[in-house]
Formats: C-alpha cells, structure tokens, sequence
C-alpha cells in the first residue's frame, strides 16, 4: 500500500517535534478525517534581505500519509525562501515519496497548506 | 516493507481465520477426485452431493434447525443482501400489508446489511429505522418495542459486532417478537447476522427465535467464498438467483462442492471448543488489562461484560488508527483499525459513532481479535511492543489533539476528504 520510502518517513521522519520560541506557527487538519498538522517556522533574512526559512519542525496527529508528507515538507522547504517555499506543491511533496495511495493523496495537499500558513502567520 | 525475520503474529481473526489443516483435509477429495457436479444424477455427481448432503445436516444440527432450512452461499455478504432484499424488498409481503414495508436495523450493523437498507429505502420500496445503540454498543429492547409500526416486516440485529464485539440480547428480541407477532396481522420476520458469532455462542435458533439467521465459513476456521443462510418454513423468501433448481430452488448455481463441506466440517469442529473459546478469553482479558494499565488514556471500546471471547477494541489517545496498524505491522502483528471492509476508506467507523465516540475518537481506534491459534507468547509479545509504539506515536503527534481541540472553531471545516 504504501512504498519504502512513505515506510521510512513515517519510521524515521525528519525535523520532528516542537519548536522552542517559533517565529510563526502553521496549522491545519479536519478531525473527520483524523488527520491535524502543526509546522513551527524559524526565519532569518539572508542577504538579499529576502525571508529565508533557517529551521523547520512539525507535529502530526494522523495516518502513516500524514506523518510522511509532513516529513517531507519540511525537508523541501527547509533552507529555501519565503518565495521558493511556497511554489512547493503538493505534488512535488508526493513525487519525493515515490507515490500516495489515491485516497491518500490529501495528505499532501494538507502538508502544503501547513506550510503554506505558517508562512501567511508570519506575514501578518 | 516487513522484516521476515520477525514471528509473525496474526490478532485480526475477526477479518478472517486461517483454514484449519483438518477442515483442509476434509475438503481436499472434492476437488480433483469427487468431482462431480453434485446436481448430476451419475455416481461423479452423487459422490459429490454425499458431501453436500452432510454438510447441509452438520450445519443443521449446529442450528437446531431442518436441512430444508439450509441455503448455501457465497457468505455473509451474500446471506445478509439476501434476507433483507429477500423480506424489505418481497413483492408479496408489501401486497399483503398494502402499505410500504418498514423494516428496522441497528446503527451497528455491517456494511452489507446497512447499504442493502439504504437501496431499498433509496428506491422507494421499504421505509428504515436505524436503531440506536448505547455507550456500550447495546440495543434496548423497549427502545426497539417502540420503533415497531404496523408496517414493520423486518428487524435485523446482529449477534455479534464485527468491531466492538458486542453480544446483542438476540434471545430476549427473539421472545419480543414472539409475543407481539401473536396479536398482529402482519408477521415480524427475525433476522440476525451469525457471522462473528457462531465460534463463539450458542446460535440455535429456536432458542434465538430468529427467522433468518448468516454465516460465513472463513470466519470459522473454514474456506473463504462460502456460508449459509437459514430460512424457517414458512418464510416467505422468493427465489434470490435464477437458474437450475439448488438450494431448493432458491440459490440457483452448481454447489461448491469443497466449499460446502469444508463449511459443514468447520461448523462442526465449533462445537467441540469449549476449552481452546475459556483459554481465548482468558488471554484476551490478560491482554485488556496489560493495555490498559500500561498504557496511559487507552480506553476499550464496547461493553466490558456483553462481549465475544476474542475481541478487543481500544482507542488511543492523541494517535492515529492506521499509524498504529501500519507501526505494529512492521513489527510483524497483524491488527485493524475496525472492519477489513472499510480498512482502506477515510470514512470514520459508523459503529463507533453510534457509540457517541467523536471523529477524532473514533480514528483513534483499533481492534485486536485473538483466536484458536492465539498463544501466551504472542500476547506478552504485544503487551511489550504495543506501549513503545503508542508512546513513538504520541511523540510525533505532540499531543496536538487536546491543543488543537481548544482551537477547532478555528479549523478548515472541509478539508479535501
């Protein structure tokens, strides 16, 4: 159902946990589907004085997709700009996974919008 | 994905059970040497419909019913379509009444018996009540009492659920509508799905006062694609499948032969379990316990007292169902998040709802099912591995339930499932 490397994610995944003084914090998820994401930002501006994300965390109440697109997310996104960060779509998430189960596919979109509000609640 | 070397141990029997060697054995000569399609007159055929014929009275007997009562089938699936299509849906029956059929089922019931329901009642042929169930997964009699109209035909309660393991009050329904069918005009037809029940409880059926009873022989130690519907005398069920005249010109369709008698063989060998079903409980509550005394905010799911030897449901807070499944998988035992059925849809357990458990709760959940091969060892096994899983998973999700229950109003409604 789900390929080795989905497996090795939802076993191992990367830059878990919470984060101490985040700069922004990025959550979604509907409990219907049981799936809820939180991702914790830290920023810096890098030379260009454009906003860089300098560290990433996250934290997921959901199935072994949304642990592993979660994981994946913030391996993507970790180093790049406010701006490359948000061109990651969700199936560039799915594509580093190898591939989602059809009903899984969600997780990836839901790992986007994380991000993607994490990145809006540090604008504003 | 698994690591082979690890034991493999197998805690999902209520999905299915593995064929036990004997029943293997008993089946074995239809295949390639009674071959014979047992509705031939020649001796291929008769031998082949010896073999029918047994099984068909070993089913009986475990029934307490009549031969003639036994129709064979592909399994509870197709027993439960069946006698609700069969009865909700009987031309003859709505023509009698003269009204439009009403007919009443439990919240809990199976996929199969709920979504055959919803036809029936989509299309404009029956009227259904679904009936509620309590914390503990109990139907209430006078709750039951008073959803019956003068159109009731049909009300169908499962024995035994499928996830929670509750064992329904079958018996005393059965004598309520003995009682009520007596002042009434129209007959109150009884049906109840045996599946996950005829391992483990008495089902005669006249002690159960059922009309109509499905079971399905792979939950029973025998082959998978084969059951049994029974239907008393006098039930009016039309013919279910056109063709030849088997099963007593009901169930058209040659009998599979090696199905049928690994069936009757199976329903057999359950009645000799007595010992193999005291030690299950008895692992099942070493189990119970284990989980929940080592395991903080685990709760089992379903009534403690009115359950099957074997099941055991829990939800774990703060982590998800199918992390837990695929965590215990890679650790080599076998578990469920509910039904086999809905294992691979987003939905929520419907069982679990009707049990007034939240959609956060009800992902949270998993069901351990023990049986005849289940041993000591694996159960220690589990109760050590189970705890390091939750706790893994707890740490991934950061205990983000409780925080995030704070702030739900905040929360996308829909989010793309």
């Amino acid at each position: 159902m789900y390929t080795k490397k989905v497996i090795e994610h939802f076993q191992k995944p990367h830059n878990l946990g919470k984060m101490k003084n985040p700069d922004s914090v990025g959550e979604v998820g509907n409990p219907v589907c049981g799936d809820l994401m939180r991702i914790y930002l830290k920023v810096k501006k890098n030379k260009k004085r454009k906003e860089v994300i300098d560290d990433i965390k996250f934290e997921t109440l959901g199935c072994v997709a949304a642990i592993a697109t979660s994981s994946m997310i913030t391996q993507l996104a970790k180093g790049k700009t406010f701006e490359e960060a948000q061109k990651i779509k969700f199936s560039d998430v799915e594509k580093s996974l190898g591939s989602l189960p059809p009903v899984k596919k969600h997780c990836a979109d839901l790992a986007v919008r994380a991000l993607l509000a994490a990145i809006s609640n540090y604008k504003n | 994905m698994r690591d082979e070397t690890i034991r493999k141990t197998y805690l999902d029997y209520a999905a299915t059970t593995p064929l036990d060697p004997e029943i293997f054995e008993a089946m074995k000569p239809y295949f390639s040497e009674k071959y014979g399609n047992a509705s031939s007159v020649h001796q291929f055929g008769q031998e082949a419909q010896q073999g029918v014929i047994k099984a068909r009275h070993q089913v009986a007997d475990f029934l307490g019913c009549e031969a003639e009562e036994i129709i064979f089938t592909s399994g509870a699936t197709e027993g439960n379509n069946t006698a609700i299509k069969g009865i909700g849906g009987s031309k003859k029956i709505a023509q009698e009444l003269g009204d439009k059929p009403h007919i009443i089922i439990s919240k809990i019931e199976h996929e199969c018996i709920l979504s055959s329901s919803e036809r029936l009642e989509h299309e404009g042929v029956v009227e259904v009540t679904f009936l509620p169930v309590s914390r503990d997964g109990l139907v209430d009699l006078e709750e039951l009492r008073a959803k019956i109209k003068p159109n009731t035909v049909l009300i169908s309660v499962m024995c035994v659920n499928n996830e929670i393991g509750t064992i329904q009050p079958i018996e005393e329904i059965g004598r309520l509508l003995k009682e009520i069918n007596k002042d009434r005009k129209n007959r109150i037809y009884f049906h109840t799905d045996a599946a996950q029940a005829i391992n483990y409880l008495d089902c005669d059926v006249q002690k159960l006062g059922v009309d109509l009873m499905t079971l399905s022989a792979h939950k029973i130690y025998g082959p998978k694609g084969v059951g049994a519907l029974f239907v008393r005398k006098g039930t009016p069920m039309a013919r279910f499948m056109d063709g030849g005249e088997q099963e007593f010109k009901l169930r058209a369709g040659t009998h599979n032969s090696p199905g049928i008698v690994g069936l009757g063989a199976a329903i057999e060998k359950s009645k000799n379990q007595k010992a193999k079903i005291k030690e299950t409980e008895r692992l099942r509550d070493k189990f119970i316990e284990g989980v929940l005394s080592s395991i903080s905010h685990a709760f089992l799911n379903g009534s403690r007292e009115q359950r099957v030897a074997n099941n055991a449901n829990f939800r774990f807070e703060g982590v998800e169902g199918e992390s837990i499944v695929v965590a215990l998988d890679l650790e080599g035992i076998g578990v469920s998040t509910g039904s086999a059925c809905a294992a691979r849809s987003l939905s929520p357990s419907h069982v679990l709802l009707a049990l007034g458990l939240n959609h956060l709760e009800t992902h949270s959940s998993v069901r351990f099912s023990l049986g005849r091969y289940t041993t000591e060892k694996e159960i220690d096994r589990v109760l050590e591995v189970l705890p390091r899983v939750i706790e893994k998973l707890r740490n991934i999700s950061g205990n983000l339930e409780s925080s995030v229950s704070a702030e739900r109003g905040q929360l996308p409604k829909d989010f793309g499932c």
